[in-house]
């Protein structure tokens, strides 16, 4: 097992070199110029061909881009300094990923500081979904074909099929603007460390919002995969041997149902990422969703490249940790 | 339409059991509705079967012998099945017995084997802890090392190598053979009465084959159950059975001794079954007849017989009786305890001039 | 987790035009709505007719000659370390230096316990699997040594017929596509021919040519095997591989495509490599049987000697474990031979003789000294030291001036084996004879 997560993560890293390096290919080879981006920002909007050409020296884009690349790679690795304009120079320490165009801070030190906001909303919401789906799931296949299965199954359905951005939409307005619950008010990221209770308060919405949407998704799943599971013939001999039907269920039918459950979100851990953008930017969560949204807009290339980096690396984890619960599950699975 | 039986099947070999039968069958029906309409799989089947002795159930696939015996042991749904007529299992009726009794039950005095062993096994735990299982449902007092001794006493005695090492194995370690001889292990954890083995050795070669048989005969004989096995291997009948049942389309056609079922069968669906397998020691003249067409729709089950469409000798059954009427289940010409469910006035002399010729000319040249 | 060898076979079976093997739902009502049968039987079938219809056990022509020789056949396969770097750890010898022949028009069955490389054999003579060794002369042409273009024409001689008539047929192709794929692929009709052709083989394998349009699923398990016998005829075969053709259809089933393939190889005149492991349908099918066990031959020979006369142990054991309906039926049963434990793993097998971890006479000699397949009947070969009929086996080996060798299987210092290879894939005109020690002839 050791060596088979040993091999996914050299595979992985291999895969962050080729995202980063067509991030960097977009910088040269873009729509838009991030020199003239920065140099109009920094002039306000009075820049000159001269002045221009000092922004492009200095940000390297004189250069061939893999001369670049090599220098942005050493900067990962090693650190290295970055120049603005004429004067200011940076000292960027590794893992340097560069500074933003636009706020020039580190890019690293950010997003360092936006993380825990995106963890918050990814990992509560994913729990509530899991936690809620799940056992609605379960539920659901132990009485499939009833009214109230039904009832679910289609209830569901029309649920997901709603955009999530509308959804989310919809819950802050009713809650917060429409309802005015004081509960809601105060959302955003306040950190964990400072006071709990305020953090928990500030992510409630959010969470509540992925959740009830992702569990709709989940309990389909769930409900899925258990009616193919009770139709198992280790399910008949669990019953033949005399166990009540809540350990036929949740010992020997849960633990096989999860495993296409949890295959399932390792595939749309994507999915789950892209939803904490729409999330972070409806409540106002200073979270690197929100960042990496706010960069595509001005065109920070820098944060954009740091924020894909920052998703396939978050995927890459997700799905190797997947496979190992996967192994831990299923012990017919040996991974290598 | 429920045809009840003048007599009910049984097995009569024993000298005379004081209790009467540990399991008594009657009149058993049952039926999933499905969207195409109520489907029986099992109609108006009756049989029962005594302490130490094997009934036999033959058929073709979709026949209901599984359906009837998980009827036994009360492993349909509710909400998806319906069943009528009686089970009595050690004089507790079990048709309508609330589920929490019915537990006590299963697995316990009665306990059932699957076929396909890896599939029947669960993938997910260790060989021992799923015996192990079994034992603590039944006995709450017993420690978790009671139950995995037991389990590995139990490995031992259906003749797993190394039993306390092998315990802890999954079931995708085990070979195909060692499955079924887990699977049988944890039947007979708890010393049931009544084991059922549902094609125990289908997907096992013959090797494996008659090492399973002998294991479920010597276990027998040391635990003096009851026993339904379920195949569709004559030549497993043959070894193992006391008695057998045919089943066709959800329904007993015949009923006999194994030696009389297979020797004076009186039935041309049993006639079918013994003419379409070629044997190993039987002449090389002997010629294999197939049953022409394919087993009937259940949701449309032919009028009358339902054999009829298949049957070549239903022209020797004077007028359309075998299209417009069911034949009721009635003794047969010979014997006492061996009945048939077919409109042929004289299926003895059939057999034995028409169909044995053809399928044993050495047999129907020593009883000429 | 290890490699399914059948999922190789998919793949595989698609490239010679026959359609993937793919997984089809198998639905509970599967034989609740099939397809009236051709033979649909509004009229009582007449039992005499179908008296006439069914088949006696095929007989043997000793005269006919081979189609297909084997000549010590090798199949190994590798088997990988985990871990980093996955180097090849040792080899599955699945098929170990076997020799045999296939009569042209007859019949020779393949038998023995699962994992003896009864499948890998006939997936070698299709060419499924490239062997590792040894040749396969077939019309002139050695199999083993074509490449896969070269292949390509011999395909359509060769044919394989697949055990599971639920999962081999494409879900998603008509009947008429399925059995029409070969004609296309070939090139060897025109397109308006193809139909024609389909119809004309569904009507040849009992099926109703007008229903050529519908889906595998439509039909029963024995009307599926039926459809895959007719993609198998497509390209008039010389010699059809039937793997465990009706292992997996219901008894009365089973015997409508056994007498259906006894007709076939009459009219058409096809070879059959017959793998089973029912050993009352292989003597009834076939005149001459091979019994395997770990990768190699270890009893060959007529029906009448394998079944009567075994002198092997492991073929004797195998036969007793055989249930018996008439035996018992007279009453009691035959004395059987128990096997203890399992088949050894084919990546270690035992040293000398491969049966000796499980064979009751096993002695020294037999894990120093593979026995040879020795030709001692005129149409009889069998592996063994001690070999003899059941319950006249000899108290010491055979084989030992054959191979120079004492009665504890060492070398005798001086002697010289008898300079005559063991292996040939036919019979030779004279024998040794286990009496005399000698060799004799007819
Ligand atoms: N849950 C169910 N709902 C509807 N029909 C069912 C159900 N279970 C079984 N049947 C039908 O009942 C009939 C008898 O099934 P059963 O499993 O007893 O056959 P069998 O004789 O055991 O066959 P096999 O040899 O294939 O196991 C079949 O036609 C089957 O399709
Ligand atoms: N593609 C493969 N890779 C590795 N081992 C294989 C492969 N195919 C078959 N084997 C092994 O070869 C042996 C013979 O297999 P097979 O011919 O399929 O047996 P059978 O006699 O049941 O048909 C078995 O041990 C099997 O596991
Ligand atoms: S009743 Fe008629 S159709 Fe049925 S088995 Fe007897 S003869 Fe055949
Ligand atoms: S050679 Fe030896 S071990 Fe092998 S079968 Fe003969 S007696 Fe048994
Ligand atoms: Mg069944
Ligand atoms: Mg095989």
């Amino acid at each position: 097992m050791f060596a088979y997560v040993v091999k996914r993560l050299l595979s992985g890293v291999v895969v962050l070199f080729l995202i980063s390096m067509s991030v960097f290919l977009l910088f040269w080879y873009g729509p838009s110029e991030p020199a003239q981006t920065i140099c109009d920002r920094d002039t306000s909007n009075r820049c000159t061909p001269a002045r221009l050409e000092v922004f492009r020296e200095n940000l390297g884009f004189n250069n061939e881009w893999y001369e670049e690349y090599g220098t942005f790679v050493k900067g990962v690795v090693a650190g290295r300094e970055i120049q603005f304009g004429s004067t200011t120079k940076f000292q960027c320490d590794a893992p340097c990923l560069g500074y933003s165009y636009r706020t020039k801070a580190p890019v690293f030190e950010e997003m360092k500081t936006r993380m825990p906001a995106t963890f918050s909303v990814a990992i509560g919401g994913a729990f509530l979904y899991l936690a809620i789906g799940i056992p609605i799931g379960v539920a659901a296949a132990r009485r499939r074909g009833t009214l109230t299965d039904k009832a679910l199954v289609s209830s569901f359905l029309v649920i997901s099929s709603i955009p999530y951005y509308l959804f989310a939409l919809l819950t802050w307005l009713f809650l917060t603007i429409t309802w005015e619950i004081p509960f809601f008010a105060d959302t955003g990221y306040f950190p964990i460390t400072d006071n709990p209770a305020k953090w928990f308060s500030g992510m409630l919405l959010a969470w509540l919002a992925l959740g009830a949407f992702g569990c709709t998704q989940y309990t389909r799943y769930a409900r899925g995969s258990m009616v193919e599971v009770l139709n198992e013939d280790y399910i008949r001999t669990a019953k033949s041997k005399g166990l009540t039907s809540n350990s036929v269920v949740y010992k020997h039918g849960l633990r096989a149902a999860l495993v296409p459950v949890i295959t399932i979100f390792g595939i749309e851990f994507g999915t789950l990422l892209a939803g904490t953008i729409f999330t972070e930017t409806i409540f106002d969560i200073e979270g690197i969703g929100l960042w990496a949204l706010e960069a595509v807009v001005q065109r920070d290339l820098p944060v954009v490249s740091a924020t894909a980096l920052f998703g396939a690396a978050v995927l890459i984890i997700a799905n190797i940790l997947v496979d190992v619960v996967y192994s831990i599950l299923d012990p017919r699975v040996r991974l290598s | 339409m429920t045809i009840t039986s003048p007599s009910s099947p049984s097995s009569t070999t024993s000298a005379g059991d004081v209790e009467g039968p540990f399991l008594q069958v009657e009149d058993l029906t049952v039926t999933f509705p499905t969207q195409d309409g109520p489907v029986q799989a099992v109609k108006g089947l009756s049989y029962s079967v005594e302490l130490g002795k094997t009934l036999g159930i033959v058929g073709e696939s979709g026949s209901g012998k599984s359906v009837s015996s998980m009827a036994v042991m009360g492993l349909h749904d509710a909400r998806s099945s319906e069943i009528t007529g009686s089970i009595r299992v050690g004089g507790t009726e079990i048709v309508g017995l609330a589920e929490s009794r019915m537990r006590k039950l299963r697995g316990n005095s009665m306990a059932m084997i699957f076929q396909d062993a890896l599939a029947a096994l669960h993938p997910f735990y260790r060989v021992g802890d799923q015996l192990a299982e079994g034992y603590g449902i039944h006995h709450p007092k017993a420690s978790k090392r009671d139950a995995r001794r037991r389990a590995i006493e139990m490995l031992d005695r259906v003749g797993i190598p190394q039993p306390d090492r092998r315990v802890d194995d999954f079931p995708h370690q085990f070979s195909g053979g060692m499955r079924q001889r887990a699977m049988i292990a944890m039947g007979l954890i708890n010393d049931p009465s009544l084991l059922i083995a549902d094609e125990p050795t289908t997907a096992l070669d013959v090797t494996v084959q008659a090492q399973i048989l002998d294991l479920l005969q010597d276990l027998q004989r040391e635990f003096n159950s009851a026993v339904i096995i379920i195949t569709h291997d004559l030549g497993v009948i043959a070894e193992m059975a006391d008695d057998v049942l045919v089943m066709y389309a959800g329904r007993c056609v015949e009923f006999g001794t194994t030696k009389e079922i297979l020797t004076k069968p009186e039935m041309p669906y049993s006639w079918g079954l013994l003419s379409s397998i070629p044997e190993v020691g039987a002449s090389t003249d002997a010629r294999l007849i197939p049953i022409p067409g394919n087993p009937p729709s259940l949701l449309k089950p032919p009028s009358g017989c339902s054999f009829h469409p298949r049957c070549a000798h239903r022209d020797k059954v004077p007028g359309d009786l075998c299209v417009t009427q069911l034949p009721e289940l009635t003794s047969a010409s010979n014997r006492a305890g061996h009945l048939k469910r077919c409109h042929l006035p004289n299926p003895q002399e059939i057999y034995q001039t028409e169909v044995l010729p053809e399928i044993a000319p050495d047999l129907a040249e020593e009883t000429r | 987790m290890s490699q399914d060898p059948n999922a190789k076979v998919a793949v595989d079976a698609s490239e010679i035009g026959a359609n993937a093997a793919e997984t089809g739902e198998r639905d509970l009502s599967h034989h609740t709505d099939v397809v009236d049968d051709h033979e649909a039987l509004e009229e009582a079938p007449d039992f005499h007719v179908l008296a006439e219809q069914g088949h006696v056990a095929t007989a043997l022509d000793p005269d006919a000659e081979p189609i297909i020789s084997v000549d010590n056949l090798k199949m190994y396969f590798p088997v990988k370390s985990s871990g980093l770097i996955r180097r090849t750890v040792g080899h599955v010898q699945a098929v170990d230096g076997i020799s045999f022949q296939v009569p042209r028009g007859g019949s020779l069955g393949l038998v023995g316990e699962s994992g003896c490389g009864k499948s890998t054999t006939g997936r070698l003579i299709t060419r499924l699997y490239t062997p590792t060794g040894g040749s396969m002369m077939f019309e002139g042409q050695d199999l083993a040594k074509l490449s896969n273009s070269q292949m390509r024409p011999l395909r359509r001689d060769v044919q394989m017929i697949f055990q599971d008539p639920y999962t081999s047929l494409n879900p998603r192709h008509t009947v008429g596509s399925i059995v029409g794929a070969p004609l296309a692929v070939h090139n060897i009709v025109p397109k308006n021919k193809i139909l024609p052709r389909v119809q004309e083989l569904l009507e040849v394998v009992g099926l109703n040519p007008e229903h050529y349009n519908r889906y595998p699923n439509e039909f029963s398990g024995g009307q599926r095997q039926r459809i895959g016998i007719a993609r198998a005829l497509t390209l008039n075969p010389k010699l059809l591989v039937a793997d465990e053709p009706v292992s997996a259809l219901d008894v009365s089933i089973q015997a409508q495509v056994v007498n259906l393939l006894q007709d076939l190889q009459k009219e058409f005149n096809i070879a059959f490599l017959f793998i089973a492991h029912d050993l009352a349908v292989v003597r009834h099918f076939c005149p001459e049987v091979a019994v395997m066990y770990l990768g190699k031959i270890v009893e060959i020979g007529d029906r009448e000697t394998i079944y009567g006369q075994a002198h092997h142990p492991y073929t004797q054991a195998l036969l007793s474990a055989v249930p018996d309906v008439k035996q018992a039926a007279i009453g009691g049963r035959r004395e059987r031979i128990r096997l203890e434990g399992d088949v050894p793993s084919p990546i270690n097998p035992p040293s000398g003789c491969r049966f000796r971890t499980r064979c009751q006479f096993a002695q020294e000699i037999c894990a120093k000294v593979e026995p040879p397949l020795l030709q001692i009947g005129e149409r009889h070969k069998v592996a063994c030291h001690f070999a003899g009929e059941l319950g006249a086996h000899p108290a010491t080996p055979v084989t030992t001036d054959l191979l120079a060798v004492d009665d504890q299987g060492s070398p005798v210092p001086g002697a010289t084996p008898t300079n005559k290879q063991l292996t040939i894939p036919g019979y030779e005109k004279t024998w040794y004879d286990l009496k005399s020690k000698q060799t004799t002839g007819a």
